[in-house]
C-alpha cells in the first residue's frame, strides 16, 4: 500500500488531537507514516498505534526544536526523497505550513494549505474568502503536500503497528540559522488550545473591558472550551492576540462555536464560519452573526452569560 | 541598512470577493483593490527600523498594472522607493512560481533584512516568508510581533499559542510581522505629495532571468478543479431573553448533546 507521511505536531510528550485527524484522513488513501522531529516518540507511539500509524520515523536531535522550522523541512526532505510517499500531510498551523512551504521548494512541489477534507485522487477543499466559496484543488506537480485544518475530520481509531524506525538526521548549517533562544510561556489556564479545542467560546466589542472577559473565561470552562476573541477585543487590549479569531488571526473550525457579543464582521466570520454547531448571544438582533447561528438569543450578555454558566454547571453536576 | 518590503495588493476583505469563471483565478476586477493589510505592519515596521538604524526601504511588489496605486500609497507612507515586478506572464502564479519570481527580485537588487506581512488576506498560505528564506539561504524570523536589531544581530519575538519564542539570527534575514507589531502610520499630505516624485522601476521577468514558462497559471503546481459559492446556513433558532435566555441556550446544548 502506499505510504503517507504524517508530521507529528506535539508537544515533547504527547501527541495532539490534529495528528489523529491527519492519520485517520492519510488512511483513506494508504498506509500513514508517522515522522516524529524532536524528543518524546516514546510516549507519543501507543495514540499514534491507535490512530493506524504503520511506522514512526524518529528524529529526535536537539537541533529540531532549537532552530525555527528548517531543520524539520530538512528532515522532510530527506524521508520524500528516500520513501516516495504518496503524499505528505502536516497540520495547518503556522509552523505546519511553513515546513510545507520550505518543503514544497526543497522538492519542487505543489503545496495546498488550510484543508479541510480530502477526497478521491487527493483533491483537497478550502474554504476561503471568509468561508464564501469553497474551492477543490489539486497538486499536479511533485510529492502532494497538504496541510490540513486543525477539526477539519472526526479522529477515528483504528489500530497500527506504530513500529519505531530511527532516522539518522543531520541539519545543515544553513538550516540552523534562526536560533530558538528562549521560550516564553504565557498563562492560559488548563484550557485546550485554540485551534484544537472541540468547543471554543468567543468574546467581542459587546464584552466591554478586559476585566468583563472573566464571564467569557468561566462559561468557556464551564464547557472545557478555549477562549477567542474578536479583533475589536483584541486590539482594545482585552484579550492577548495570539487568542483572535479572524482574518489576521486564527481559523478555527471546532463543534460548538459561541459567539458572545461579536456583531459578525468579515474579518471575524472568516475564522469560523466552518464551526460545525455556531451559538450567538448578542443584545442587537440585527447583528450579522445571527445569520450563521444555529441557535440564537437576542439579549445582555451580562445576563444571559452568568445564567447559562450557571445552567450548564447545574447540569453537569446533576 | 537596504530594506525591502514585499507587499501585495489584495481585494479588499469588505468587498464582495470571488474567482474568475474563466480560469479559477482571483477576480481583480470585482473588489476594491488595496494594500494587503499585515503587510502595512510590514511598511510600519521597515520605516520604523530605518528610522532607527539608519537606511533605505524600498518597496517590492509583484502585480498587474493595477498594483501600481497600492504602491504609491506605500510610498506616501514614506518608503523611498519601489520595484514592481509586472508582467502578463506572472498571472495566476502559485506559491512556488511567486517566491521563485520574489527571490529572483531581491537577488539582484540585494537586501540586509526583507519584511513580509505573516500571511496575506486573500490567499491566507502564510507560507512566502518560509518560501523567500528557503530560496535565497538566509534565516527565517517570521510571526514576529517585535524585531530588534543591534548592528548584524536580529532577534525577535515569535507568535505563538503558548506565549512567544525569543529567536536570534545574524542579518541578512527575513521578517514575517504579524499585527500586534506596531500601529501603521496613515500617509501625511506631504508624504502623498512626496510620494509621486520617487522612484518606482519596472521589472519584468526577463530582467529578472526567468522564462514564462516557469510562472503563471499553465505551470502552477496546483490548480484548482472547481469553485462554489457556499451554500447558505440553515437559518437557526433566535430568541429574545425574556430573562431566560441563558436557560433556553442551556436548552439547545443539551439537546444537540453539548452538556
Amino acid at each position: 500500500m502506499a505510504e503517507i507521511l504524517v508530521l507529528a505536531e506535539h508537544d515533547g510528550e504527547t501527541v495532539k488531537k490534529v495528528t489523529c485527524e491527519l492519520l485517520t484522513l492519510a488512511r483513506r488513501f494508504g498506509e500513514p507514516s508517522v515522522v516524529w522531529a524532536g524528543p518524546g516518540a516514546d510516549g507519543g507511539r501507543e495514540r499514534l498505534a491507535e490512530f493506524g500509524a504503520a511506522k514512526v520515523y524518529v528524529a529526535g536531535g536537539d537541533e529540531l526544536s532549537e532552530y525555527l522550522v528548517a531543520p524539520k523541512a530538512e528532515l522532510l526532505a530527506g524521508l520524500v526523497a528516500d520513501k516516495s510517499p504518496l503524499a505528505v500531510l502536516v497540520a495547518s498551523t503556522a509552523e505546519g505550513r511553513e515546513i510545507a512551504g520550505r518543503l514544497a521548494v526543497k522538492t519542487g512541489s505543489g503545496l495546498i494549505t488550510d484543508a479541510v477534507d480530502l477526497g478521491d485522487d487527493l483533491i483537497a477543499e478550502q474554504s476561503i474568502f471568509g468561508g464564501a466559496i469553497v474551492v477543490q484543488s489539486k497538486v499536479r506537480s511533485g510529492t502532494p503536500i497538504v496541510a490540513v485544518r486543525p477539526n477539519a475530520v472526526a479522529p477515528e481509531p483504528a489500530p497500527g503497528a506504530a513500529e519505531a524506525e530511527d532516522v539518522s538526521f543531520q541539519a545543515s548549517d544553513v538550516a540552523k540559522s534562526a536560533h530558538v533562544i528562549e521560550r516564553v510561556v504565557q498563562e492560559r489556564g488548563e484550557r485546550p488550545e485554540l485551534t484544537e479545542a472541540s468547543i471554543v467560546v468567543s468574546g467581542g466589542r459587546g464584552v466591554g473591558s478586559g476585566d468583563n472577559f472573566a464571564l467569557i473565561e468561566k462559561l468557556a470552562d464551564s464547557l472545557g472550551a478555549a477562549v477567542g476573541a474578536s479583533r475589536a477585543a483584541t486590539d482594545a487590549g482585552w484579550y492577548p492576540h495570539q487568542f483572535q479569531v479572524g482574518q489576521t488571526g486564527k481559523t478555527v473550525s471546532p463543534q460548538l462555536y459561541l459567539a458572545v457579543g461579536i456583531s459578525g464582521a468579515i474579518q471575524h466570520r472568516a475564522g469560523m464560519q466552518t464551526s460545525k454547531t455556531i451559538m450567538v448571544i448578542n443584545k442587537d438582533a440585527e447583528a450579522p452573526i445571527f445569520e450563521l447561528a444555529d441557535f440564537g438569543v437576542v439579549g445582555d450578555l451580562f445576563h444571559v452569560v452568568p445564567q447559562l454558566t450557571e445552567q450548564i454547571q447545574k447540569r453537569s453536576q446533576g | 541598512m537596504n530594506i525591502v518590503v514585499c507587499m501585495k495588493q489584495v481585494p479588499d476583505t469588505w468587498s464582495e470577493r470571488t474567482l474568475r469563471s474563466t480560469d479559477s483565478t482571483l477576480d481583480r476586477d470585482a473588489a476594491d483593490a488595496v494594500i494587503n493589510e499585515l503587510d502595512e505592519y510590514a511598511i510600519e515596521e521597515g520605516l520604523r527600523l530605518a528610522e532607527a538604524n539608519g537606511g533605505e526601504v524600498t518597496i517590492l511588489s509583484m502585480g498587474p498594472e493595477k498594483a501600481s496605486e497600492s504602491i504609491r500609497k506605500a510610498l506616501s507612507m514614506g518608503a523611498d522607493k519601489a520595484v514592481h515586478l509586472l508582467d502578463d506572464a506572472l498571472h495566476g502564479s502559485d506559491a512556488l512560481a511567486t517566491s521563485a519570481a520574489l527571490a529572483a527580485v531581491l537577488g539582484r537588487i540585494g537586501f540586509d533584512l526583507v519584511i513580509l506581512g505573516s500571511e496575506s488576506t486573500d490567499a491566507r498560505m502564510g507560507v512566502m516568508a518560509a518560501m523567500l528564506a528557503e530560496r535565497l539561504g538566509v534565516p527565517q524570523l517570521s510571526f514576529a510581533s517585535k524585531v530588534d536589531v543591534d548592528g548584524t544581530a536580529i532577534s525577535i519575538n515569535r507568535q505563538a499559542d503558548y506565549g512567544y519564542d525569543r529567536v536570534e539570527a545574524s542579518l541578512p534575514a527575513v521578517v514575517s510581522v504579524v499585527e500586534k507589531i506596531n500601529e501603521p502610520r496613515y500617509p501625511s499630505f506631504k508624504g502623498i505629495m512626496a510620494a509621486k516624485k520617487k522612484p518606482v522601476e519596472t521589472l519584468s521577468l526577463a530582467d529578472i532571468g526567468l522564462e514564462p514558462g516557469q510562472v503563471g497559471l499553465a505551470s502552477a503546481a496546483t490548480e484548482v478543479a472547481s469553485f462554489a459559492k457556499r451554500p447558505p446556513r440553515q437559518a437557526g433558532t433566535i430568541v429574545k431573553d425574556e430573562g431566560d435566555g441563558g436557560v433556553k441556550a442551556a436548552e439547545f446544548l443539551a439537546a444537540q448533546k453539548f452538556i
